[in-house]
């Protein structure tokens, strides 16, 4: 069999990429959530918010460091198996991912330091100032790449001159049509992935009777971002949806399994979309709902696959299935933030053993949404790398071989899983040491020689302390 | 649109300024992992990596930045040097990961502390020896039709660049040792002490049959330094000179010197390069305006380096200033 670079680009990039999103979407998050509680304890002085932030601060040194270990591949993916795309694009994407990079490095540079080990060294207020610049320096770099992202969704503000795109205005490229709604979309995942976590951690200690007070108090604080939080992500994904069916209406029939464009078109629970047949089989559907949520008409029109011909369809399979995924994880959010209310009003969520077991799990949803919704919106591009200017093949490495692609793509999942395994087995092990490792005095302190992300976390790799 | 100034030429400035600040102090740190597998025992090791174990992630800011920069100023130079090193650009990562996460985990390991040490030697061997046949591919120039590479997977790889890769494994390592003899006493330094001449030689050999062979490799360069008598010419004599002094200062103990003097000679060495090949940014067929980024774009993103540069700047004289002195093996004190 001939091995296809095209086809297995596109897995390597996706595997990279999607393992680097995982990072960044708890990182964004959790710094927001280090910032409110560096702000409770400066307002209030309980010791118990400054016990949480100590926590969770080491936790965030773990993840932040893999963050950027693994944004480092990303950075010379588009070179490695892009390269017409890269140099094509370069004039915008050159200096937009540039100033992902740039704010990164600015922002550890100047206040991560503080943040990570200046607790005992700066004034409170300092301290709490760096924490909101890094929460903010976040989202800086993520306004960067969505940017770029958006870009190749939906097209604006550039030209293409003689094999290259000109910037012809830089607001209009790097505000796209659907920029607002995906950084909108994003924020929230990157929140909904920090209260869940958070959620999720306080619920195990709570069942293991640890530190009660204080993971009670975490627990409520998450509950109450979920609430609200959950619906809205509904709302805005919803919102995010409208504006992908007026820009990218075939992406949203991919979404929908609508294989003809149609008026009044049911909204489908269940169903194998068959890309070959140009059907699906075994439909589980809802009469007129899809028209209805798309249109707000009952009998409104939704577009069909049908609008392109078959060679220049999305993979229908992978974009339905991922679609429903997020959505169902969406939801659930909903019903346990709305069971969380419930059990609060009764006064008794702390004893709640099917609530609490049930928040542990559903730590894991944020990042199975985050993951499935990115699926949909890049997969749901395809065979576009820039929505009807450039496809996949012709953005592809024109010296690249099946081989060369195989060989990388092996190993970077060989180097991941030995590096990345090490790196989530220790994070465990920080979970496991809990709040009252975090806070316990540790004989080391100066002596931790690296003033490094992870040097931020003083459990040992191996035994139980 | 009005071009007041040549950006270009800026932006190869500052992406000189940024590969040579990377070659400088990520060098000295790969240098460390280099001689791991020499250091006669765990306390060596703990003293090596503790030298550099506060400054290393920020030497590397220079590699990510310059890469960075190179998409945004010069995406000739991105868009053909990386598939045209597709195999060493993924091993070079790949070394680079490695040893990163040696340096986290090993602080942190008791039993499975072999196992970070070879990660780290490793990865920083494999990371040097991929830097180094970068430099001999950018020396052999790269196959390309209409602004795209089109040779194959290994093109890059010929003794010539297997050569250049050796040389700065050595080189790196001559600068991991000298940086050594500064930042440590006791057994330690008298060990570094020894091993430096030997690594100086090492490098002088490498040296002498890269500059041998290069034009040969090259009739640009054979042209550039053998058509009559030029300023250039000082270059190797001062790059030879610096060598001179690292072997004298090393042999009188001095602390300082030893480290100061090779990167002297890694300067000179690198201006040489830059002369031996200006102005091509992608030998053999387009220079530095052909590969530039449209005016607009340069702009853009020079606002920006201007306003970071100097805070990495600051950020970065701090950290040394913090951990200056000796290091032993339980850390700076
Ligand atoms: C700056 C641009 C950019 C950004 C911010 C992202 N992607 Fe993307 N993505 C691409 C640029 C891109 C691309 C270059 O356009 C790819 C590469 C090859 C391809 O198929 O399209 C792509 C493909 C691609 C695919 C494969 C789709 C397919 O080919 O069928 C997946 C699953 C993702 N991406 C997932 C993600 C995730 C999880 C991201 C979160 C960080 C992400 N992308 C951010
Ligand atoms: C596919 C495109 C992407 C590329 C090329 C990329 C590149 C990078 C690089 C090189 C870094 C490391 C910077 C450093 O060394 O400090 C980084 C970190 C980061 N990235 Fe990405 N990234 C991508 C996607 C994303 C997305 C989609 C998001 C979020 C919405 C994101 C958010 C961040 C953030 C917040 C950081 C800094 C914090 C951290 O490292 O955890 N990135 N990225
Ligand atoms: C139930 C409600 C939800 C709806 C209706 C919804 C809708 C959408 C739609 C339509 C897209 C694709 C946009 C495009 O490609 O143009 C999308 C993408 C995405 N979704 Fe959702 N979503 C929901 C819940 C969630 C949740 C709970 C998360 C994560 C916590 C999430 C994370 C994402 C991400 C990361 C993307 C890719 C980035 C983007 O294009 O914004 N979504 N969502």
């Amino acid at each position: 069999m001939e091995l296809d670079p095209l086809l297995l680009s596109r897995i390597q990039f996706a595997f990279v990429v999607c393992f680097h999103a995982i990072f960044p979407v708890f990182t964004i998050g959790l710094a927001s959530f280090i910032a409110v509680l560096e702000a409770l304890s400066f307002k209030t002085g309980n010791p118990m918010w400054q016990q949480l932030s100590k926590f969770w601060i080491q936790v965030f040194a773990v993840v932040f460091g893999m963050g950027v270990v693994s944004g480092i591949v990303m950075s010379f993916q588009f070179g490695t198996n892009w390269s017409n795309f890269s140099y094509a694009t370069a004039n915008f994407l050159g200096p937009v991912l540039s100033y992902e990079v740039v704010t990164a490095f600015f922002l550890e540079a100047a206040f991560l330091g503080v943040l990570l080990f200046g607790r005992d060294k700066v004034p409170q207020g300092v301290h709490l100032f760096a924490a909101i610049m890094v929460a903010l320096g976040t989202f800086i770099s993520s306004f960067w790449i969505l940017s770029a992202n958006s870009l190749m969704q939906t097209p604006g503000g550039l030209e293409l001159r003689e094999g290259m795109y000109h910037v012809v205005s830089w607001s209009e490229a790097l505000f796209t049509a659907s920029f607002g709604y995906r950084f909108l979309h994003m924020a929230l995942a990157s929140f909904l992935t920090a209260a869940l976590v958070v959620a999720g951690v306080s619920a195990w200690f709570i069942l293991q009777k640890r530190e009660m007070e204080t993971n009670r108090k975490a627990l409520s604080i998450s509950l109450w971002m979920l609430l609200i939080l959950a619906p809205m992500q509904v709302v805005v994904g919803d919102l995010h949806g409208l504006n992908t069916l007026e820009h990218q209406p075939v992406k949203v029939a991919a979404m929908e399994g609508n294989w003809e464009t149609d008026t009044g078109v049911p909204l489908l629970l269940f169903a194998i979309p068959d890309q070959a047949a140009q059907t699906n089989h075994f439909e589980v559907k809802i009469p007129k709902l899809a028209s209805y949520i798309l249109t707000h008409d009952w009998d409104g029109e939704v577009p069909g696959l049908n609008e392109v011909e078959p060679a220049m369809q999305p993979p229908v399979f992978i974009v339905f299935w991922s679609f429903r995924i997020m959505v169902a994880m969406g939801l659930l959010m909903v019903v346990f933030a709305v069971w969380g209310l419930v059990l609060r009003y009764k006064r008794n969520y702390m004893q709640s053993r099917a609530f609490l077991q049930g928040l542990r799990w559903m730590s894991l949803s944020p990042f199975i949404a985050v993951l499935a919704g990115w699926v949909v919106t890049e997969a749901g591009r395809a065979p576009w790398l820039i929505y009807e200017q450039m496809t996949h093949a012709e953005g592809l490495t024109p010296s690249l071989t099946g081989g060369m692609a195989l060989f990388t793509l092996i190993g970077y999942i060989v180097v991941y899983a030995l590096v990345f395994s090490s790196g989530v087995y220790y994070l465990l092990k920080v979970f496991r040491g809990g709040i009252e490792k975090a806070n316990a005095p540790h004989e080391q302190e100066e002596v931790e020689r690296a003033k490094r992300p992870f040097s931020a976390a003083h459990v040992s790799m191996e035994g139980d302390n | 649109m009005e071009q007041p100034f040549d950006l270009t030429l800026i932006w190869a400035s500052i992406i000189a300024f940024g590969v040579m600040m990377y070659v400088l102090m990520d060098g000295f740190d790969l240098g460390q992992g280099i001689l791991f597998p020499f250091a006669p025992d765990e306390h060596h090791r703990d003293v090596m990596m503790n030298s550099v174990a506060p400054v290393w992630d920020g030497n590397e800011t220079w590699l990510v930045l310059g890469g960075a920069g190179l998409l945004a100023a010069f995406p000739l130079v991105y868009s053909v040097f990386l598939p045209a090193l597709y195999i060493g650009v993924f091993l070079l990562l790949a070394g680079l990961i490695f040893r990163g996460v040696a340096f986290e985990f090993r602080f942190k390991a008791k039993t499975s502390k072999y196992l970070w040490n070879w990660a780290f030697a490793g990865g920083s061997t494999v990371a040097a020896f991929a830097q180094g046949a970068v430099v001999g591919a950018y020396i052999q120039g790269f196959n390309t039709e209409n602004f795209r590479y089109v040779g194959g997977a290994f093109d890059w790889l010929t003794p010539f660049t297997v050569i250049t890769g050796l040389g700065l494994v050595a080189g790196y390592a001559l600068l991991g040792c000298t940086w050594l003899i500064m930042k440590s006493e006791g057994d330690v330094q008298q060990w570094a002490y020894k091993l430096a001449p030997r690594l100086l030689l090492a490098v002088l050999v490498v040296f002498a049959v890269i500059s041998v062979y290069t034009p040969f490799v090259d009739p640009f360069v054979k042209e550039r330094w053998f058509s009559g008598v030029t300023p250039i010419w000082l270059l190797p004599l001062l790059a030879l000179y610096s060598a001179y002094v690292i072997f004298t200062s090393v042999r009188k103990q001095q602390e300082g010197m030893p480290f100061v003097a090779t990167m002297a000679l890694f300067l000179f060495t690198y201006l040489g390069l830059l002369v031996s090949k200006w102005p091509y940014m992608v030998p053999p067929n387009y220079t530095l305006w052909d590969a530039a980024s449209a005016y607009e774009s340069q702009l853009f993103l020079l606002l920006g380096f201007l306003f970071v540069i100097p805070i990495v700047l600051t950020y970065t004289a701090w950290t040394y200033w913090v951990f200056r002195g000796k290091v032993k093996a339980g850390g700076y004190h």
